[in-house]
């Protein structure tokens, strides 16, 4: 376009829009490669094999690792998938299958609560409905808090996937004498598997950083833990106490069990984003 | 076993929209019954209800008298599930499993309604694919392929063999060769013209050519309703109804 | 319609036997047509979904119940006063919520002030001006972005956000803002200042990614008509799309700020944790999600504990009514085919 033309003004506004717009988009960059600059910087800088091998080291003591609060996680995450994903998966398939009505609206709306609810009151309230009731802090009430937190994202996946699927296959194996049961696990849910795959993934990178619910729940222990009913360490939680600890040797702990906890993460994104690039309804091609 | 069919007083209804107002009339066992009228003239409504599977639709919902051979099946004691294998179904669109091989396809109503003979199964699936004349194309692949990486026409085929994988007593065909190219469309009809030797097929149609080809009776729907049923040749030659002989000399529809 | 004249075909029993006798089937699976009619089995499948679909709103319902069982106390005690004192002492007994939930506020409107035309600007460069093989490129960024825990954000904060604060960014506004008495004070990093750009930066994902979304859902003949009257590509974008798109990006801008409300561990860890309400941004503050977090677990008395769930209470209903309001905006715009982003 051409400036005398259109008149000088709106040439100018025309492309100082376009100019903010690109400025917007570096501002956000500047942040993002900074971060993950420094995580690589720092985070490498701190790894070793002990990291990987040891539990942490008093204050004072050089060396040690994190290795209780990975496989803590590990446990805690375990746990969150063994309730929030049959429990997501379950209602995402009540809702495509028979959620038309006023009730399917219910849980729709529930679950959209749900999901807005601060993870830090998630927290608060398994806190009182298991803590309190079970006299102490345990890894199951830590798996319970992010199993919940993972339903709502589990049951919009399973939904949306499930409505995917066209009509005519479930009709097809209905044809065939299939029972309705039947058609929805073998027909509709397998077509549908790599999407609601990719979004139990999505759930699980969501809730793998989450600190905040695991304050009074899981609670965090400085030894290895695989009793579901005792406190147990978490890599967010740990990163966290490293964090806000005045030791030069734990910050540089802490930058390890970020740069771990952000390579799983970007990890299951990635692979998340990968999966979604080539269609999520197999054998759709 | 071929048998026939007895409809009476058959309606249906989607939501509150009435789309068959009382349906009487008998399929002959054994033969080809083609279904001819308009587009939205209920005869895939028709043919649904034959199987159950207008039920399936959200809202809708059938009253009536139907009867399979002996079985009353909207009788209070029959279960949809059964007289759907009873009474196989071929769609308009080919739609194979696509999660599952050519093998599969044909094995799947066999298999999830739990119903799995080992060695038998091979014999099972040689014989409807040979049945639905697809065998020689695919008998290299059966294992290899997805159902869905075959033509349009092998698809289609494909579903008439997964269809008599259950040995249905009535086949059930709603335009089956519409979305088919020429070919594979007279390979279609070649097959109707075995199949209803051993099943009792109704073929729903909006080409007329294609009915006068393969159906022993032909019933000629108009706005939900039964116009006239004769022997195809009767039809198409010396209708009894006004509107019949106005619709298949093309004045209208 | 008359009923129509019938002429039923006549068919004999004989020739029905005929057929049956060529038939080329010789063995039917008796299992077939006897075995179960799954009518039994669809009814558990189906009781066994809805227990699932159920138990979604019993967890809801446990929550609020939790709270408001474990907050009682305080309700009890003081009230509607709770949310106007300005006291927050543990020590005498005396419990008021207002530092907080004014640090909640402040923070998180400052966040949005930031984030927002941060969020629009990348949202429209990703849908109108990014270069079409960098755009996959950078929508993967923004996610990433959006997948950082919270913990790494505090992290990241403390030892590079707080320094640059501190040496650079703060000392820059008081001395060319001072005068208007939001950047004044000791410098010490840490305050409502880098916990809102904190947030900001968390919540840009949010607002982009719905931006974009409600942007997409505007249809293209308002795009064609407003280029077929001569107008620039920004001015094609601010009547043809920003106009039709503003409840919806509403919608993202209330959603993030559901986010930036409930937001704890980056804010915890940058805001200075202090009970005060103070009118510079330097000056530290406290949030209601990071008072739970520093303080729930040395709380042992009940009065103390209880005030601490009241506060929790307050923010799940404040971010529910939140969520609720933006989802209807986003909705009224995309007309639920959205692909909800997170
Ligand atoms: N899923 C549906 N929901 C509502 N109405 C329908 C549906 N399917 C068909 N109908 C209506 O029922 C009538 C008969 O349709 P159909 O049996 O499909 O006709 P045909 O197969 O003869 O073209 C039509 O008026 C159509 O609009
Ligand atoms: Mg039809």
């Amino acid at each position: 376009m051409n400036a005398s033309y259109i008149g000088i003004r709106r040439y100018l506004v025309n492309h100082l829009a376009t100019a903010l717009s690109w400025l917007a988009a570096a501002l956000v960059l500047v942040p993002l490669l900074a971060i993950f600059g420094y995580l690589v910087y720092r985070g490498f800088g701190s790894l070793d094999w002990a990291f990987f091998t040891q539990i942490p080291k008093p204050v004072g003591e050089s060396g040690g690792g994190m290795a209780n609060a990975i496989v803590g996680s590990a446990f805690i995450l375990l746990i969150a998938s063994c309730i929030g994903v049959p429990l997501g998966v379950g209602s995402g398939i009540y809702l495509a299958e028979y959620g038309r009505g006023r009730f399917g609206h219910l849980v729709r709306f529930t679950a959209d609560v749900l999901n807005g609810i601060p993870s830090i009151v998630m927290g608060i309230a398994i806190y009182a409905l298991v803590v309190i009731r079970q006299k102490h802090f345990s890894a199951f009430a830590g798996g319970l808090a992010l199993g919940i937190m993972m339903v709502p994202t589990i049951a919009r996946a399973t939904e949306g996937m499930l409505l995917m699927v066209p009509q005519a296959l479930r009709e097809a194996a209905l044809g065939l004498g299939i029972p309705k049961w039947r058609t929805t696990i073998s027909i509709a849910l397998r077509t549908a598997s790599a999407g609601i795959i990719t979004g139990i993934m999505l759930a699980f990178a969501r809730v793998a950083g989450e600190t905040a619910p695991l304050l009074f729940t899981a609670f965090g222990n400085s030894f290895w833990n695989m009793d579901p009913t005792q406190p147990t360490a978490a890599l967010p939680l740990q990163i966290f106490v490293f964090a806000i600890s005045p030791y030069e040797e734990w910050h540089r702990k802490a930058w390890a069990g970020a740069l771990v906890l952000v390579v799983l993460i970007v990890a299951a994104v990635t692979s998340v984003r990968i999966v979604a690039s080539r269609g999520v309804l197999k054998g759709s091609h | 076993m071929a048998v026939g069919i007895k409809v009476q007083n058959l309606k249906a209804w989607f939501g509150k929209t009435q789309a068959l107002h009382g349906i009487t009339m008998d399929v002959a066992p054994g033969k080809a019954t083609a279904i001819i009228g308009p587009s939205g003239c209920g005869k895939s409504t028709f043919v649904r209800c034959l199987n159950r599977m207008h039920e399936t639709i959200p809202d809708a919902r059938a009253e009536g008298n139907v009867k399979i051979g002996d079985t009353d099946i909207y009788g209070s004691g029959s279960s949809a599930v059964q007289v759907r294998r009873r009474v196989g179904m071929v769609f308009q669109k080919p739609n194979p499993f696509p999660t599952m091989t050519i093998y599969d396809n044909v094995a799947a109503g066999l298999r999830l309604n739990g119903v799995s003979r080992g060695r038998e199964l091979d014999a099972v699936v040689e014989r409807c694919l040979t049945s639905a004349a697809l065998w020689d194309e695919v008998k290299d692949d059966l294992k290899k392929k997805s159902g869905a990486s075959l033509s349009g026409g092998q698809q289609q085929r494909l579903c008439i063999a997964r269809a008599l994988a259950v040995e249905p007593e009535v086949l059930l065909m709603d335009e089956p060769a519409s979305a088919l190219d020429p070919i594979s469309t007279s390979k279609i009809e070649e097959l109707i013209f075995s199949l209803k030797q051993n099943y009792t097929v109704v073929i729903v149609t909006h080409n007329m050519q294609q009915a006068a080809r393969v159906a022993d009776f032909t019933a000629f729907f108009l706005m939900g309703e039964l116009i006239e049923m004769d022997k195809t040749e009767k039809i198409f030659t010396t209708p009894s109804n006004k509107k019949t002989e106005d619709y298949i000399t093309g004045r209208f529809g | 319609m008359n009923s129509p004249h019938l002429k039923m075909p006549s068919f004999s029993h004989s020739v029905r036997d005929e057929a049956a006798g060529s038939k080329v089937f010789p063995t039917k699976p008796a299992s077939l047509i006897t075995s179960g009619s799954g009518n039994s089995m669809d009814q558990l499948f189906r009781g066994a979904l809805l227990l699932s679909a159920v138990s979604v709103l019993a967890i809801v319902v446990l929550i609020v119940s939790q709270l408001y069982l474990q907050s009682r106390l305080s309700i009890h005690q003081f009230g509607w006063s709770f949310f106007k004192g300005q006291n927050w002492d543990p020590v005498a007994g005396d419990f008021g919520a207002l530092p907080f939930i004014f640090g909640t506020l402040v923070s998180s409107m400052l966040a949005l002030a930031i984030a927002v035309p941060l969020g629009v600007g990348v949202a429209i460069f990703m849908n109108e001006m990014c270069p079409r093989p960098l755009r996959n490129v950078f929508s993967y960024l923004v996610e990433l972005l959006a997948a950082i825990p919270s913990v790494i954000y505090g992290l990241w904060g403390i030892f590079v956000l707080v320094p640059l604060m501190r040496q650079f960014i703060e000392p820059f506004l008081a001395k060319h803002f001072g005068w208007t008495g939001l950047f004044t004070g000791p410098m010490y990093g840490i305050g409502m200042l880098p916990a809102s750009v904190i947030l900001a930066i968390m919540i840009v994902p949010f607002i982009s990614s719905i931006t974009r979304e409600v942007m997409l859902a505007v249809p293209s003949p308002q795009r064609e008509a407003a280029l077929a009257l001569g107008a620039t590509r920004w001015e094609m974008l601010r009547i043809g799309v920003l106009r039709n798109a503003r409840v919806g990006i509403m919608g993202g801008i209330v959603l993030a700020l559901g986010r930036a409300l409930g937001e704890t561990m980056a804010v915890t860890m940058l805001i200075g944790n202090r009970a005060e309400i103070a009118k510079s941004l330097f000056a530290p503050g406290y949030t209601m999600a990071s008072v739970i977090a520093n303080e729930f677990s040395e709380a042992t008395e009940n009065l103390y504990l209880s005030a601490l769930v009241e506060i929790g209470l307050a923010l799940f209903l404040v971010t529910v009514i939140v969520n609720i309001f933006a989802q209807g905006l986003i909705w009224s715009i995309t007309r639920g085919n959205t692909a909800r982003s997170h």
